[in-house]
């Protein structure tokens, strides 16, 4: 486990470093003249070259880089341009709404995904899997906006249900919380059921047509042992990892939904701050969201080893 | 060679019932983007401020707008950018994804460790939210949206093909063509690109499903396509304040988007399913 | 006393694209208690799902269309799901190809071994692990505790698959189901597993039903033997019987294709099997053999035979009184050339070859020195892990060696890259495939494959396509297959193209790698008279890897024995093969019952290969000689002892010493 942690480690600290690479380049270099983009192009030239001076991007390009990734990873993620305030405050609290919602999300799809795919491998080409691939498939191309505005209508509109936004009543404890955000859970649940189910499914197909499947088959052993034993102790490596890689997927919905029902996360953080081209704020929140990813991955890996010790050979290798 | 009609895999397509549907709503939308002014009963770009917001009725099958514009009319010209900017966008990353990736598979080395470092963390970020960030610091346009979407595309096919080329250089018949002394762009275009050109128009189909997602979340989201576009993203985002009292105004793009998506994405493995018999 | 498997008029259909294969067409036989059967076939004659039928795990597209199976007198159709696994806990058990895939990679060898005890008689816990070690212990595994405690991936595939036929053997079951149990294993290794299964039998009272392409492993085990053919059984008997003479055409083209007893090429070339093998289902009429029999005639175009019963023994043939005498094929190879002296057209000395993974080396060639004669074909033989791959690779310049390696053709040093040899040096070095499936363009045509070789001549297009006609029709390829795209050929006709391609420049030297590994035996016999042939023909030299003795000795003037990267023994083919050898060739020898012969001590060897990334110190063979002196195998290199006419052998006996060694176990050298 210590190995694999050695040898993951570096690999995620040059994969943060490139991403904060991307992330400069995208936040202040690709805009150009950052004061005319904020700004607009009706202002006055004096004003630009005066906003330009105030934030320092006329500064040499690496001096800018430097200064900026020094401070982030102090803590000082800059100052909000719409704001005037510090960006890491309103950047983390908006990051631990989210981690709400996505985790409310992530207890969902993969419970769900993974019976989905069970009970699909266990009906190979018969109609219950064929339906579960082709709806989960289908459900997972429709956009999160689509799925969230027929939620919206059926269970907000005309059921009443649930309520349409995600904003709970101050003080609201965690089972209304939950109550509340329900509703910006399923959109994301929808889409990534498919894509869960789908891997467990072939893990799970690879599984039953093993040769240790049939060994153990051979041996008279019972259905059910074999399955608990010697099925899904191998199918389910994959999508235990997959699972993993998830949390970092569910940010890209987040951004739609969050906005969509008015939920103060990362996702909503980062959209108006593409809107207002608050760029510390857009560079702040995407870096997190990849820093959040590349955790996630670390720990599929680590869930890989405890899970195959065939693979725990190939992981740190 | 037999008429394509007569092919194993053509009868096969005609005996997938998802893959033909796939295809039948594909070509549906394919022809309303091409005939979409034609077709359309009245014109979509309209304003009638006598007829704001009426519910579907015999005159407006699907209602009117804020404008008071025919909905079925808008529905259907809307299919036009959604679609050029999809496919426009799937072909670049297409190309230079193929291409990348065919370079980075057959030469590897410093090269490609140093390149596939960069996609790796790349993939961390999930594709939305680099679109984003992106379009706000070059601006917003049909075009740059189509750019964009290509760009953040490329790393992703490159990928997939990377690694199928690996596969494929690590073959006997790749060794053969060393034998012969085959030049390197030789080995990869004569050699390895028509073996992983199924896997590519493959990775395409699935992709053009992708690329029209994105645009419709990005013009939901006003960074894709803009007005007065009568485009399905941009209409559900002017008229979503709205769903309470007048559902009909978001609940036909919403259903044209979802059925575009679908219809592709059924498309897309069909013809999976045909490459992999 | 019932018999312990009874097939009656058993056939099992696949559904493929909607429509129904019969696969395994009315098959009948019967073994009796304790009693050992072979099924032997080349593949798609459907033995495999013969065996898989017998215990009810056909893949989710077959069904058992007809007929009945019985094990120990109880009928498998009829059995409910417990019964089913009450039988398979208690009285079949089963063994197969690839033990790596057979044991669940996440399981430690303990709790896989328990549970066997723990369903057939209840036992628990540390009852179970007491087994279990027994059960080890009985299959020969010297550490059973260490084990027990491994994962599968941890053992060599020796290793696995006595912990596989530990398993089966755990419930002492009244059938046990060996499929190809041995393939895919080394020579040395299959020869210890074999013995192994034929001590295990003496001591359980099991019947044996073992499946095999290999006639060898199945006379090796088995007291009687079945011949099946396009799911057919087409003869059964005594196996001394059919081996000695078999009474169905298939039985003996099958047995005379193999280059048996020590065969040469100068005695002419091997039987082949004209023709292919039909598709399930595609003879409905006659016998199924007929479109590849040299006897058939009119009735058996039109009249099914039955199993002719002839005293002990049966033929599905109606005339099975001619079958032995079929007349042997007489086309005789084009006059060999006599091998040039003068100048060696390859020269290979101190070559090695040192791979870096994770920081570690591995050796895959250490010191390699080797000449190779115009005309003459030099084998190379090893088993995996000896670097016979790798030498390949280096000679052809697709790796790149370690410094201080030279490789010379005909006086001129070869760059140790292919990309950095001149044009004519491309052209006069090629070489043959393995895996022809892989080793040809899977986008190209044949005509496109062969063509593009072609260029290397410097010759115009349309003198390229005079060239190739005639190069297609020495390969024995017709018009129309050119034209084909290599997936629509059957892996022989694949092999050819490789071929036609390797000849395709004209080359000096071909070096084959395995070249026929993949090919059943009667297709084999086609592809070595082929290179025998073009080499008559064409003067080329051969660099032929194999790991399959009999083929070499058959084909190979001079030939090298490898292990572990370094070249033990070198010499004259018939010298290396027979006494005085090499410990390690010695038991290279034994284990091959294509060239041993009659009354040789079988020499067996214990232990683990070791990795080319520890060799041992000294001689690497010394972990695993049976032959070995004292410290100084373990401290220093051998020597190389010269044992005359260009024979070498790596080794600290002396040469005369090692005679007298090998002669007193063998009686006669």
């Amino acid at each position: 486990m210590i190995g694999i942690l050695a040898r993951k480690l570096p690999l995620a600290l040059i994969t943060l470093l490139v991403l904060s690479l991307v992330v400069f380049f995208g936040g202040q270099l690709l805009p150009g003249d950052v004061g005319r983009s904020v700004l607009g192009p009706l202002a006055d030239a004096g004003a630009v070259a005066a906003f330009n001076h105030s934030v320092g991007v006329d500064r040499p390009v690496i001096t800018q880089y430097l200064d900026w990734i020094g401070h982030f990873v102090v803590g000082d993620m800059g100052t909000s341009y719409t704001f005037q305030a510090p960006v890491a405050p309103l950047v983390l609290s908006a990051l631990g709404n989210s981690l709400k919602l996505a985790g409310l999300a992530f207890a969902m799809i993969v419970p769900l995904g993974i019976l989905g795919g069970v009970v699909a491998a266990l009906n190979v080409g018969r109609w219950a899997d064929r339906t579960i691939l082709v709806v989960g498939q289908s459900l997972g191309v429709v956009p999160e906006f689509i799925s969230s505005i027929v939620l919206i209508l059926v269970f907000g509109v005309w059921l009443r249900w649930l309520p349409m936004s995600a904003d709970w009543p101050e003080g609201a404890g965690a089972l209304t919380q939950i109550y509340y955000l329900i509703l910006p859970a399923l959109p994301l649940v929808i889409i990534f059921f498919g894509y869960m189910a789908r891997v467990t499914r072939t893990g799970m197909v690879e599984a039953l047509d093993a040769d240790y499947t049939r060994t153990a088959v051979l041996k008279g052993l019972s259905w059910p042992t074999v399955l608990r034993r010697h099925v899904l102790r191998n199918a389910l490596v994959s999508p235990i990892t997959v699972s993993a890689s998830l949390v970092g997927y569910l940010a890209g919905g987040l951004v739609v939904v969050e906005t969509l029902f008015h939920y103060r996360g990362i996702g909503s953080v980062i959209y108006t701050a593409a809107r207002q081209k608050d760029f510390p704020m857009l560079e702040a929140g995407v870096l997190l969201i990849g820093a959040l990813y590349t955790v996630a991955a670390i720990v599929g890996d680590l869930l890989i080893a405890a899970l195959n010790p065939r693979l725990r050979a190939e992981v740190s290798a | 060679m037999k008429p394509f009609w007569r092919h194993d895999k053509f009868r096969a397509a005609l005996r997938s019932p998802s893959l033909m549907l796939g295809v039948v709503i594909v070509v549906f939308w394919v022809v309303c983007a091409i005939f979409g002014a034609r077709l359309a009963p009245m014109d979509p770009y309209a304003d009638n401020l006598l007829a704001t917001l009426s519910p579907p009725s015999a005159a407006h099958w699907f209602g009117t707008d804020q404008l008071g514009r025919d909905i079925f009319s808008r529905v259907i010209v809307g299919a036009r950018d959604i679609l050029t900017a999809g496919l426009m966008a799937t072909l670049l990353g297409t190309v230079l994804g193929t291409a990348l990736g065919l370079a980075l598979g057959y030469i590897g080395g410093v090269f490609d460790s140093v390149v596939s470092r960069i996609i790796e963390a790349l993939q961390a970020l999930p594709l939305v939210i680099v679109a984003l960030m992106a379009l706000a610091a070059v601006g917003t346009s049909n075009l740059t949206v189509i750019l964009v979407i290509g760009f953040v595309f490329t790393p992703l096919i490159a990928r997939t093909v990377r690694s199928a080329v690996r596969e494929e250089a690590a073959l006997d018949y790749v060794a053969a063509s060393h034998l012969r002394g085959d030049r390197a762009l030789s080995v990869m275009i004569v050699e390895i690109l028509p073996n992983v050109m199924p896997l590519v128009l493959v990775e395409m189909t699935v992709r053009l499903g992708f690329a029209i997602f994105f645009v419709a979340s990005l013009s939901f989201l006003g960074f894709g396509i803009q007005p007065p576009s009568a485009d399905w993203g941009l209409a559900i985002a002017e008229n979503y304040s709205l769903i309470g009292s007048y559902w009909w105004t978001v609940i036909f793009d919403a259903a044209a988007t979802a059925s575009l998506v679908i219809g592709f994405n059924l498309a897309a493995e069909g013809v999976q399913g045909l490459f992999e018999q | 006393m019932s018999d312990a498997l009874r097939l009656e008029d058993v056939s099992v259909d696949y559904t493929v694209g909607g429509k129904a294969r019969t696969v395994l067409k009315g098959l009948s036989l019967s073994i009796a208690p304790g009693e050992a059967y072979g099924l032997v076939g080349e593949s798609g004659c459907g033995k495999s799902t013969a065996a898989l039928a017998a215990v009810r795990y056909l893949a989710r597209n077959g069904k058992v269309s007809a007929g009945r199976i019985l094990i120990d007198g109880r009928d498998l159709m009829g059995l409910s799901a417990s019964d089913l696994r009450g039988l398979r806990s208690r009285t079949v058990a089963m063994v197969y190809q690839d033990p790596g895939r057979a044991l669940n990679p996440s399981l430690k060898i303990a709790r896989q071994m328990t549970e066997v005890f723990e369903v057939a008689e209840g036992l628990r816990g540390q009852a179970a692990e007491a087994r279990a070690l027994e059960m080890l212990a009985r299959v020969q595994i010297a550490n059973p505790a260490r084990v027990m405690g491994a994962y599968p991936h941890e053992l060599s595939g020796g290793m696995q698959q006595r912990v596989v036929i530990a398993m089966a053997l755990s419930i002492n079951p009244k059938l046990l189901i060996l499929d190809e149990p041995t393939t895919g294993l080394d020579a040395t290794v299959e020869a210890e597993i074999l013995d192994l299964i034929v001590a295990l039998r003496r001591d359980y009272a099991t019947a044996i039903l073992m499946i095999s392409h290999s006639l060898s492993v199945i006379a090796h085990v088995c007291d009687r033997v079945g011949v099946l053919y396009a799911g057919e059984l087409v003869e059964e008997g005594p196996a001394a019987e059919i081996f000695a003479q078999a009474r169905h055409p298939y039985t003996v083209a099958l047995l005379r294709c193999l280059p048996e007893r020590g065969r040469l090429k100068s005695q002419g070339p091997l039987e082949t099997i004209p023709g292919f093998l039909p598709a399930p289902g595609a003879i409905q009429d006659g016998c199924v053999y007929a479109p590849r029999c040299p006897i058939a005639r009119d009735r058996c175009r039109a009249e099914r035979p039955p199993l002719y019963d002839l005293g002990g023994r049966v033929s599905r043939c109606h005339y099975w009184e001619a079958a032995p005498a079929i007349p042997r094929q007489t086309v005789a190879f084009a006059a060999a050339r006599p091998v040039s002296q003068v100048l060696p057209v390859l020269k290979v000395r101190d070559l090695s070859k040192t791979y870096t993974v994770d920081g570690k080396a591995f050796q895959a060639s250490r010191d390699i020195s080797l000449d190779l004669w115009a005309g003459e074909t030099l084998g190379l033989v090893g088993e995996s892990g000896s670097g016979k791959s790798t030498l390949a690779k280096l000679l052809l310049g697709l790796a790149a060696p370690d410094a201080g390696s030279t490789i010379e053709m005909e006086g001129e040093a070869l760059p140790p890259r292919a990309k950095t040899r001149s044009r004519a040096q491309l052209k006069a070095l090629q070489m043959v495939f393995q895996n022809p499936g892989l080793a040809l363009n899977r986008s190209h045509s044949v005509r496109r494959l062969i063509d593009r070789a072609m260029r290397l001549t410097g010759a115009l297009p349309a003198r390229r396509e005079e060239k190739l006609a005639v190069l297609a029709h020495e390969v024995r390829l017709t018009g129309p297959q050119l034209d084909e795209k290599p997936r629509r050929l059957s892996g022989g006709l694949k092999q050819r193209v490789g071929i036609a391609r390797a000849f395709a420049s004209e080359p000096q030297i071909v070096v084959c790698d395995e070249p026929t590994s993949a090919l059943d035996v009667s297709v084999q016999a086609a592809i070595l008279n082929l290179l025998v042939d073009l080499q008559a023909k064409q003067q080329v030299s051969y660099i032929f890897i194999s790991h399959d003795l009999g083929v070499v000795n058959y084909l190979a003037d001079r030939v090298a024995v490898l292990f572990l990267g370094r070249v033990l023994e070198t010499g004259p083919t018939r010298a290396v093969f027979a006494a005085p050898h090499h410990p390690y060739t010695e038991a290279l020898v034994s284990a091959s019952p294509a060239i041993s012969r009659e009354g040789v001590a079988r020499i067996r060897l214990h232990g683990e290969i070791p990795s080319a990334a520890a060799p041992p110190p000294g001689c690497v063979f010394n972990t695993r000689c049976p032959r070995k002196i004292g410290p100084i195998c373990e401290t220093e290199a051998p020597p190389a002892r010269d044992a005359g006419a260009g024979h070498v052998i790596a080794c600290h006996i002396p040469v005369a010493e090692l005679a007298i060694l090998q002669s007193s176990s063998s009686g006669a050298a």
